[in-house]
């Protein structure tokens, strides 16, 4: 296990290496200079040149690269181009709006998800069973932009029982208002996530409960029920946890069209702030954190799984993330 | 309840002649619509909530700022030595009074005595100096940096008493004083995350990405707010700020700038939409230093071949104002030149044949990618067809236009949004971005600054201004409407926000 564990921290390491030379290399083939963000209307050339050298866009592109990421490795992320304020303040702000949106909405998620997909496989021949399923497939279909607006329809314009968007000014200090701010949104991310966690759910109960093991202890005289909670559900929480992790990933990224619609100062209206205003420090900022994010997302699947099923804990690593 | 025009349009009228006495005059009416509904009780402590899609990039509007730090922290945080009115006119504010030499070199201000920043330091004559330095300094990106660059040299004379020399005349000194922010000069926190003016306010809070507020100052120098509190919301989406109006989490939108979702606030009379005057132009600008645009009647072709009218009506309904030139009728040398860009496609016709194209031209059309220049761009388009004209429409990024078009000068024709107030001068510069050279315009550009009073400078511009019009210099499509819509129970909010300023302290809100 040690030895997987020092692999796996390898390979993070190395994965978020080269992802911040893609990220960078690929943000500098855009057309346009981010240097035009600090000049005037009028700018003579002179100050545009001084624009220049103060972001750095006249190095040659392998002293950026390794300006960014030798201040990168000791944790600071740079300034930003356009405010001259640091990024790292930025981001450790909006990551108090995004990283408990996404959380809170996983675990309203799992919490809905998992009962729910093991009655649509249990009970796939009752009527809820089957309605289950049919609102699961719905789900899937539904864009979360969409969704959100229809519960701010419902609830904030015409029940106006819930605030339609925004987060109070001084954050989590005012925790009530923080909360119910976040409602809205939690909710919008928590039905689209466990649309799709419920199937795979329904999925791998239906895997298990077909298996042989599972044949063989109620053979044994086990019930269904019993059969399921001593052996079955352990083995079919395996590759649902490697889905909730992929899920809890992509919602990190994804929080970008939830916090629009909400109007939510978090990461995601963080990173198009930037990208539409060219600002390098900040995308990169804002990219290298959520690829940390999202690794070690898939490094703590990776150890749940291998807790769950001993099986796996012998096995050396495929170095799947 | 939708304020008539009329009522900005007076204003106008009188803007010009206060400009030229430049004297204290009584502070202009507060806008809003006119009075809270009888029988209201004004909420003297309330928080007034303010909606706006310009947050600050950062707080200091020498670094760059943008159009957001000027309209939450102009006149409400940070105060210059005169201030412009929501009506236009120019006020003194800081500076108690002033007296300018005989020949227009040397002006002495004289400051108000009481007025102390938000930190406690009374304000003095170092300040002063020393915001002016900063706002020329070479790493500035202030607005005005190029006018104020006619300043020779800043000195304090005592603690009350700065003067300023200037290289040469300069008519619009007192004007351009309206942009310069007078700063605490010992201030030692870094003033792109950090405000400490002179102003009715003091910076409560700042969360990026989200909202800013202004609290109350008990011991402002002059009449205090008739708020405590003021809170900027922030949002990146026009649909998610109509949702916050409409739910009552903000009390006015400072510019509304999505046409369909006024039609929510139009009805059942719990919100005032007002129409105020802009400065906001849209261009179709010519590279006039080219072919085909080089050729005067090229230009007046596809000036006379696009419907103005129709084009701001299919994009903002009855909003919005055409013009025939560069002003802004708010500018004092704005007059009626509509007349000079008719739609005329039949003299359109013609005047391509004369210029040598019977059969019409292709131009390819540098298009910003963000509304509602794609919408204009295709609008273009389908009308210059009728003359036979093909525009290929080239959709690019705000960005690429200032590198493609604004720098490099490397286009046949654009569009593009142009904010500022008294930005006709433009025309002056022949290495400005579009190119137009006519040494006539230059001279009574160049003379319209150096002249001793306003009507010499009024009359100069409107030359100019029919020039530029009569050659087509650009064609001005329209004027953006400045729509600030409310609910019912605030008034007293501006309503033109001239150069995006919105001042907050005259916002009364009911129980």
């Amino acid at each position: 296990m040690t030895r997987y564990l020092l692999r796996r921290a390898v390979f993070l390491v190395v994965s978020l290496v080269l992802a911040s030379v893609v990220l960078f290399l690929l943000l500098r083939v855009l057309p346009g200079d981010p240097a035009n963000a600090l000049v005037a209307v009028g700018a003579t050339d002179e100050q545009i040149a001084a624009a220049r050298a103060q972001v750095g866009s006249d190095l040659p592109i392998f002293q950026q690269f390794w300006a960014w990421i030798g201040s990168v490795a000791t944790g600071d992320l740079g300034t930003s181009f356009v405010s001259g304020l640091p990024v790292g303040d930025e981001v450790a702000t909006r990551l108090r709006v995004t990283l408990p949106l996404t959380f809170l909405a996983f675990v309203l998620a799992v919490v809905i998800a998992v009962p729910c997909g093991y009655i649509a496989a249990t009970r796939a021949r009752t009527w809820y069973g089957a309605a289950l399923n049919a609102v699961a497939q719905l789900g899937i279909a539904v864009p979360v932009f969409w969704l959100g607006m229809i519960l701010i329809v419902i609830f904030a314009l015409n029940l106006r029982i819930l605030p339609a968007g925004g987060f109070p000014l001084g954050g989590w200090g005012d925790a009530p208002a923080a909360l119910t701010n976040l409602v809205l949104p939690v909710a919008t991310v928590a039905i689209i996530m466990s649309a799709s966690l419920i199937r795979y759910v329904r999925s791998a109960v239906l895997d298990v409960a077909g298996s042989d093991f599972v044949r063989t202890a109620r053979a044994m005289g086990s019930s269904f029920g019993g059969a399921m909670r001593r052996h079955g559900l352990r083995s079919a929480a395996v590759p649902v946890v490697a889905v909730m992790g992929m899920e809890l990933a992509s919602t990190l990224l994804g929080a970008v069209v939830v916090e629009q619609v909400f109007a939510l100062p978090g990461l995601g209206s963080m990173l198009v702030t930037g990208i539409s205003e060219h600002d390098y420090p900040v995308i990169q900022g804002v990219l290298v954190i959520s690829t940390l994010a999202v690794l070690m997302i898939g490094f703590a699947a990776d150890i749940a799984q291998r807790i769950i099923d001993p099986r796996l804990r012998d096995r050396l690593s495929e170095a799947s993330a | 309840m939708r304020t008539l025009k009329i009522a900005t349009a007076t204003v106008i009228l009188t803007a010009g002649l206060a400009l030229a006495a430049c004297s204290p005059t009584a502070e202009a009416p507060a806008g809003g619509p006119d009075e809270l509904p009888a029988g209201a009780q004004v909420d003297a402590d309330a928080t007034i909530s303010i909606g706006s899609m310009y947050e600050p990039q950062n707080l200091d509007n020498t670094s760059g700022g943008g159009q957001g730090v000027t309209e939450a922290l102009t006149g409400n945080v940070y105060e210059g030595l005169f201030r412009l009115a929501d009506s236009g006119e120019v006020e003194p504010l800081l500076a108690a009074s002033h007296e300018m030499s005989e020949d227009g070199l040397t002006y002495t201000f004289t400051l108000q005595e009481d007025a102390t920043f938000s930190s406690g330091k009374p304000l003095t004559a170092d300040d002063v100096v020393y915001s002016l330095e900063k706002v020329t300094a070479d790493d500035s990106q202030s607005a005005r940096k190029s006018q104020l660059a006619v300043i020779d040299e800043a000195i304090a004379v005592d603690d009350q008493t700065v003067e300023v020399t200037l290289s040469e005349r300069s008519i619009s000194f007192i004007y351009n004083l309206t942009y310069v922010w007078i700063v605490n000069s010992e201030f030692s926190g870094d003033r792109k995350a950090n405000a400490d003016g002179t102003g009715p306010y003091s910076l409560g809070q700042w969360t990026r990405g989200s909202a800013l507020s202004l609290e109350r100052r008990d011991d402002y120098w002059g009449e205090p707010a008739k708020n405590a509190e003021v809170v900027f919301q922030y949002f990146s989406d026009a649909t998610a700020l109509g949702n916050a109006l409409l739910t009552g989490a903000v009390d006015v939108v400072t510019s509304q700038q999505s046409p369909d979702s006024l039609a929510m606030f139009e009805t059942g009379g719990d919100f005032v939409i007002n129409d105020g005057e802009s400065t906001t132009k849209l261009l179709l600008a010519f590279n006039d230093a080219a072919e085909p645009f080089d050729d005067v009647r090229v230009r007046q072709a596809v000036s006379y071949a696009i419907d103005d009218e129709k084009l701001l009506e299919s994009i903002w309904g009855e909003y919005g104002t055409l013009i025939g030139s560069m002003v802004p009728p708010t500018d004092p040398w704005y007059e009626d030149l509509t007349s000079l860009d008719p739609y005329d496609t039949q003299k359109a016709a013609e005047l391509l044949d004369e210029a040598g194209y019977p059969d019409g031209f292709t131009f390819t059309l540098d298009t910003p990618s963000y509304d509602p220049h794609p919408t204009a761009a295709t609008f273009i388009q389908s009308q210059l067809a009728d003359i036979g004209v093909t525009v290929e429409i080239n959709t690019i990024t705000a960005d690429e236009w200032y590198t493609k078009v604004y720098q490099n000068r490397d286009f046949e024709a654009t569009m593009q949004e142009h904010v500022n107030d008294r930005d006709l001068v433009w025309y002056g510069d022949p290495d400005f971005y579009w190119g137009y050279d006519n040494a006539q315009v230059q001279e009574w550009v160049a003379q319209s600054e150096l002249v001793a009073s306003e009507a010499e400078q009024t009359e100069l511009l409107k030359l100019v201004a029919q020039t530029t019009a009569e050659e087509a210099a650009s064609e001005w499509l329209y004027l953006y409407p400045q729509i600030v819509v409310a609910t019912n129970a605030v008034s007293g909010y501006p309503l033109n926000g001239l150069n995006s300023q919105f001042f907050a302290y005259d916002i009364e809100k009911s129980v």
